[in-house]
């Protein structure tokens, strides 16, 4: 590296004014990074932010539309991942991108392998392993196959492999995720050692405690566009949760919603959750319970942990400890036609990967969860598909040319009423809404919180997930919060506003700012 | 309530010709649409019926009897493709596997006799019980051990005649009874062949059970997507198991059927390559490789289309092993051109030939 | 059979011993076992049938040198996570080329072997495109592949072709005496232990290939791409040519397979080479190889080959005539180990019992999650 252009004041990296478009997408909208030496700096976002693309444009997967570059007081222009790499900019993301099965040290080299007449010198290549992984206390034996490994030392060695290339920028991307807390810290002590040789890291990560622990800065992004860069200290988690989710407080008008707590004095809830947990790295064991006629919603940042809640509940992850009770009695839920036949329905998080059968029609899309609780040889009779199709399309304003249309045609927010439809036909008393709103338009969107109300109305009990506080404000009596995968408050009447869901949601000192 | 700013989703009625060209059945129909007219032109006899020896003969009907079989078997390889996306080979095996149970009854340990040492129906019945416990065999490996279909099906595929021959003691053996051939060619004084009241009874009954029950509607939503099938309570691993079961049946059947039309079992011979042609079937029927939605009537416009090319090209004195050039070219040409990285090359070829200003040197954005 | 973990902290430059052996050489370890297992029951079974001379076991890669070829072919694609059934197919055109040129074209002997390279170098590189370019499953492609040899059989000749010319024939005959092997026949001759030019041909390619896979980039970039493609991608390893390459590599040694079993049963038969691409599948799976890709040893696979020449060579010993019987028995140990596998590669890595599938076997398409 050329040390006399290297600027003792300016940062190593600028990316300025980058600006990104998908079609019908704006990805990246005038934003800034900049990244120094020796800094770790998280790059934080809510769902669309903006930072997986970033990362991707500055890595050379994607071009930018707009803007620059500058590494080192150069511009450059990026163009490939190999030209990242040759800009020594390395990343290790979540899924470890090694091969399982050879060793450690051809991990390590591969593509770099030393050499010696022509041929791989394997005896050459396990020492310069073993030098490496001791100077970076990593415990591993260069001829162990990489898979004998946890996730944890996988990774610790895609980082050593990304050292050997003497990156100047380490991009970590989720690297936290499946680690458990002994191997988050020998992971965060490598950091730091990487940080004295002066290597600039960006950490993207939700978990807000980490960040606070391992980061020198944070860039905030937002819908594509710039929120700030701040220092950590001078950024409580207050502010920080709140330029993440960006919600100044509105003026909600808020519809009809009992919040009095006392209603359910004595009632038997429909759902009753104790410690319950479906494995160590899906969510802490936790406590809930739900009553009959309310709507409660859960809050969190993005993979805090709500929709693996929930599915534990359903049985869609299996629950390996605690308790379940419906209305009183203790059940085992093996798995979701359990929990249905128990009068549990979920609507899933991702529409199109668990939700809808693209290629069937709109009424086998709203008939298939009835029909799999009646079981292969009760068919429902095509007439009588036909009328449940055709009541669930008027009853939720589904816009459809006809019932026999496949699903796959139909709008984004036309999907979600048909999935609900589905699952209101199966006339549920406990329902599970995970982002029933998300990618939908306005209309609709108000559509179904209404809906919601209606149906919690009528008696059901309804668990709501959205990253939208305010309408989650407007529906629900009770507010779950959740951080970092475990259950961390419950919200009740004069707590439900956004500036105490927030202070729930960033926990912590120095809230109060 | 609906919010009068938005429009409504403009799904238009397209027009007729679109619909039709777009329709999954158009392609079948074409192909075996070409043949016929090809063989019109070639063979002057091609629409003549007779009677020969009390039974219906001519070019027709000879189609229609020989791809009985085939039509049997691809009835059960698109259960098995719709519901996984994978095939299944050892059709052909399980064939002859239910044959030599069905013979094994008949004939006892002799090899050559027209006496039945056993109730025909009871061999019968036998015979099929053999097909499907081939079908429960692959069907446990896929839904429980969750090998994929075609290397599980690889082990009948492989074992499956060898394991037949031995049923019949490392003999073809011959049914002399003339009612064995009954199934296979002629209930006396039924003047169609039975092979083809057979395949016509066994369409009827897959197509009844895949729509009175909703197993149909199940396969389909296996296929097309895993998660959200279990999502909605349905058991993919049972539904999975089923097809196969149903497949190892049906082709139990075709064998059956294959066996008897010549009088003897001969396992290495009977039903050999079928399973090619089954997958070919599947294919030029409208139904997508991949799983998901399937068409009965695809399938078996598909089967009798394979049939008739073949038909027609025994015709024009093309010999069976050289039949598989063709279906290899034709199963090529129909994977590459329904493969998505041609699609891609295609639509850009196309808009590039069709755009005059392109401003060239754009990196692909979408690429990783 | 679990590795060890990682064990005292590393003093200055001393690299960790890790103890225990890979999942590789485990299954290795199996295979070489099960082949001498079976070797020394034979060689008590039939102590008295002349079965423990030196000449029997050259005999074993003797008659088998052709499907060492075909599966070490099947190796190197097996490892990229992809799979060629093709290979029976190309050995039968090229025994019935072989035999039509010198028999109806009079042509010279020594083209053999350059029409043997040219078949399969042609079926390599429209396979190789198909699956590594267009993104094909490899299964697809490689049957029609197998189709299409075994039908242009017929196209070329409907019946058997006996081939009588002499520098082949002669090539056919020749043996090479390991003169310090014998064994002393009842009538007092010696018998001599040999190897034939076909064997010796595929030793030496089986040692070339030995040292390309553990020593070359090329070999190294097969196993990255069997093993997580994505990764090997991020490495730099470009995953369409190494595919390309392997299938090509794959289709050669089919080529060359094709010769060797000429020259081991000079005659262009139209059934040649059926079912050798099981043969050569089961010889690779036995020898180490894992469906799913990524993993294997060429000399595994060797001793695959050994075991299913085994196999072939002892059956009618036993006084079972049937010819489908060695298959059979084959086809069982393919199952075993085909499950044996996935039980291994489930007991090493974390989480629950699951079958892994080589990326050839996905058909589903991906949702792509964007974030």
């Amino acid at each position: 590296m050329n040390t006399t252009k290297h600027k003792q004041n300016s940062p190593y990296l600028m990316m300025n004014d980058i600006g990104k478009s998908f079609p019908g997408v704006r990805a990246l909208d005038h934003v800034d990074f900049r990244l120094r030496s020796g800094d770790i700096h998280a790059l934080m976002g809510e769902n669309g932010a903006g930072k997986s693309t970033l990362v991707k444009v500055l890595t050379g997967v994607f071009s930018m539309d707009e803007g620059s570059v500058i590494l080192d007081g150069d511009p450059v222009s990026i163009r490939s991942p190999q030209d990242a790499q040759k800009h020594r900019i390395s990343t290790v993301y979540q899924e470890v991108n090694l091969c399982p099965n050879i060793t450690v040290a051809e991990n390590l080299f591969l593509g770099r392998e030393p050499r010696s007449m022509g041929l791989i010198d394997w005896k050459q290549m396990n020492i310069k392993a073993a030098e490496l992984l001791h100077e970076l206390n990593i415990a591993a034996a260069p001829t162990a196959q990489l898979d004998s490994y946890s996730i944890a030392i996988q990774q610790m060695i895609a980082i050593a492999r990304a050292v050997n290339t003497e990156c100047r920028i380490l991009i970590l991307d989720e690297p936290t995720s499946s680690l458990d807390a002994d191997e988050v810290e020998k992971l965060f002590s490598l950091m730091h050692q990487l940080k004295t040789t002066g290597v600039g890291i960006i950490f993207i990560t939700h978990f807000i405690e980490q960040v606070y622990e391992v980061c020198d800065r944070i860039t905030v992004l937002r819908n594509g566009k710039l929120v700030g860069e701040y220092e950590v200290e001078n950024l409580p988690r207050l502010q920080l949760v709140t330029k993440m989710m960006g919600k100044e407080i509105e003026n909600l008008s808020e519809l009809d919603v009992d919040r009095d707590e006392s209603r359910f004095a004595g009632e038997v809830p429909i759902i009753e959750a104790r410690g319950l947990s479906s494995g160590a790295s899906k969510v802490a064991p936790f406590d809930l319970k739900m009553y009959a006629s309310e709507v409660v919603g859960f809050a969190g940042l993005l993979g805090s942990g709500r929709s693996e809640l929930v599915r534990t509940i359903y049985g869609a992850d299996k629950a390996t400890q605690g308790q379940l009770s419906i209305k009183g009695k203790s059940v085992k839920i093996k798995n979701p036609l359990d929990a249905m036949k128990k009068g549990m329905a979920y609507l899933p998080e991702d529409r199109k990967d668990d939700g809808i059968f693209e290629d069937l029609s709109v009424r086998e899309n709203i008939i298939i969860a009835l029909q799999a609780k009646h079981g292969m040889f009760k068919r429902m009779t095509r007439k009588e598909m036909e009328a449940y199709a055709d009541e669930y399309i008027k009853l939720l304003s589904i816009k459809t040319p006809n019932i026999e249309t496949p699903i796959k045609t139909l709008s984004g927010g036309n999907q979600q009423k048909v999935i609900l439809a589905r699952w209101l036909l199966t006339n549920p008393e406990f329902m599970i809404l995970d982002e029933p709103t998300r990618g939908i338009d306005v209309g609709t969107k108000t559509e179904i919180q209404k809906l919601i109300l209606k149906l919690a109305g009528e008696g059901k009990s309804v668990a709501f997930i959205s990253s939208e506080i305010d309408e989650m404000l407007r529906t629900c009596s009770r507010m779950v919060v959740m951080r970092d995968r475990q259950k961390v408050g419950e919200l009740t009447q004069n707590q439900l506003n956004q500036n105490t869901i927030m202070r729930t949601i960033a926990g912590g000192e120095g809230n109060d700012a | 309530m609906r919010n009068t700013e938005i429009k409504p989703v403009k799904i238009d009625s397209e027009p007729f010709f679109k619909r039709l060209l777009s329709h999954r059945l158009t392609f079948s129909l074409v192909v075996l649409l070409v043949v016929v007219v090809q063989n019109i032109i070639t063979t002057p006899d091609f629409f003549k019926i007779s009677m020969t020896n009390g039974l219906i003969s001519g070019y027709i009907p000879n189609i229609l009897d020989e791809a009985s079989e085939l039509v049997i078997v691809t009835l059960g390889m698109t259960l098995v493709i719709a519901v996984s996306g994978g095939v299944d080979l050892s059709v052909g095996a399980i064939m002859a596997i239910a044959a030599s149970f069905c013979g094994l009854l008949l004939n006892g340990a002799e090899y050559r006799t027209d006496v039945f040492h056993n109730p025909y129906i009871l061999a019968l019945f036998v015979g099929l019980l053999g097909g499907g416990l081939c079908g429960v065999f692959n069907g446990f490996l896929v839904s429980r051990l969750k090998i994929q279909p075609m290397i599980a099906t690889l082990i009948l595929f492989t074992a499956g005649r060898s394991i037949a021959k031995q049923i019949t003691h490392g003999q073809t053996i011959y049914i002399m009874n003339p009612v064995y051939k009954w199934l296979g060619v002629q209930i006396p004084g039924v003047p169609i062949r039975t092979t083809i009241l057979i395949s016509i009874a066994i369409i009827i009954l897959v197509t009844l059970v895949t729509k009175l029950t909703s197993l149909g509607l199940y396969i389909q939503s296996v296929g097309i997507n895993g998660s959200a099938s279990r999502l909605v309570g349905l058991n993919s691993r049972a539904i999975k198991f089923m097809a196969f079961v149903i497949c190892g049946v049906l082709a139990g059947a075709a064998g059956l059927v294959g066996s008897s039309s010549v009088g003897s079992v001969n396992s290495g011979e009977l039903g050999l390559s079928i399973e090619m042609d089954a997958i070919l079937a599947v294919a030029l029927g409208g139904n997508d490789l991949f799983g998901g939605k399937f068409s009965i009537a695809g399938a078996v416009i598909g089967a009798y289309t394979i049939q008739a090319i073949t038909t027609t090209l025994y015709a024009m004195n093309v010999r069976a092993d050289q039949l598989n050039v063709f279906k290899a070219v034709i199963i090529i040409v129909i994977i590459v051109a329904s493969s998505d990285v041609f699609k891609e090359k295609i639509k850009r070829f196309t808009r590039h030939l069709f755009s005059k200003n392109m401003s060239l040197g754009g990196l692909s954005d979408e690429r990783q | 059979m679990r590795d060890s973990k990682k064990t005292a902290a590393p003093a200055p430059v001393q690299w960790i011993k890790h103890k225990g052996l890979s999942n590789t050489g485990v299954l290795l370890l199996i295979t070489i076992s099960l082949f001498v297992l079976l070797y020394v029951i034979s060689l008590i079974l039939f102590a008295d049938s002349n079965f423990a001379k030196y000449s029997v076991f050259f005999n074993l890669i003797n008659s088998k040198a052709h499907l060492l070829m075909l599966a070490l072919g099947v190796t190197v694609v097996l490892i990229t996570g992809s799979i060629d059934i093709s290979v029976g197919g190309v050995t039968g055109l090229v025994s019935m080329v072989i035999a039509v040129m010198l028999m109806e074209y009079g042509v010279n002997a020594i083209w053999a072997i350059p029409m043997s390279l040219g078949i399969g170098l042609a079926f390599g590189i429209v396979q190789g495109f198909l699956v590594a370019y267009l993104e094909i499953q490899p299964f697809i492609v490689t049957l029609s592949g197998m189709f299409f040899a075994r039908g242009m059989i017929s196209v070329i000749n409907a019946k058997s072709v006996p081939i009588s010319d002499p520098s082949f024939m002669s090539w056919s005959s020749a043996k090479v005496f390991i003169p310090f092997l014998y064994n002393v026949r009842r009538n007092g001759t010696h018998d001599i232990a040999y190897l034939t030019p076909a064997a010796i041909a595929a030793i030496v390619i089986l040692i070339v290939l030995i040292i390309a896979l553990k020593k070359t980039k090329f070999g190294r970039s097969l196993y990255a791409v069997g093993g997580n493609p994505q990764s090997a991608l991020f490495m730099g390893i470009n995953i369409k040519r190494t595919k390309f390459m392997a299938h090509v590599l794959c289709s050669v040694l089919a080529g060359i397979g094709g010769l060797l079993f000429t020259l081991f049963a000079p005659s262009g038969n139209p059934g040649n080479g059926y079912g050798y691409e099981i043969d050569a599948i089961s010889s690779s799976v036995i020898g180490g190889v894992m469906l799913n890709g990524g993993v294997g040893l060429p000399i595994g696979t060797l001793f695959g080959v050994l075991i299913n020449s085994l196999i072939e060579r002892v059956v009618p010993l036993l006084g079972i005539v049937d010819a489908s019987w060695p298959r059979i028995i084959s086809s069982a140990f393919l199952f075993v180990f085909i499950v044996l596998q996935s039980v291994f590669a489930s007991a090493s890595t974390k989480g629950g019992f699951k079958l892994l599938l080589p990326q050839w076997m996905k058909f589903k398409r991906k949702h792509t999650a964007e974030t």
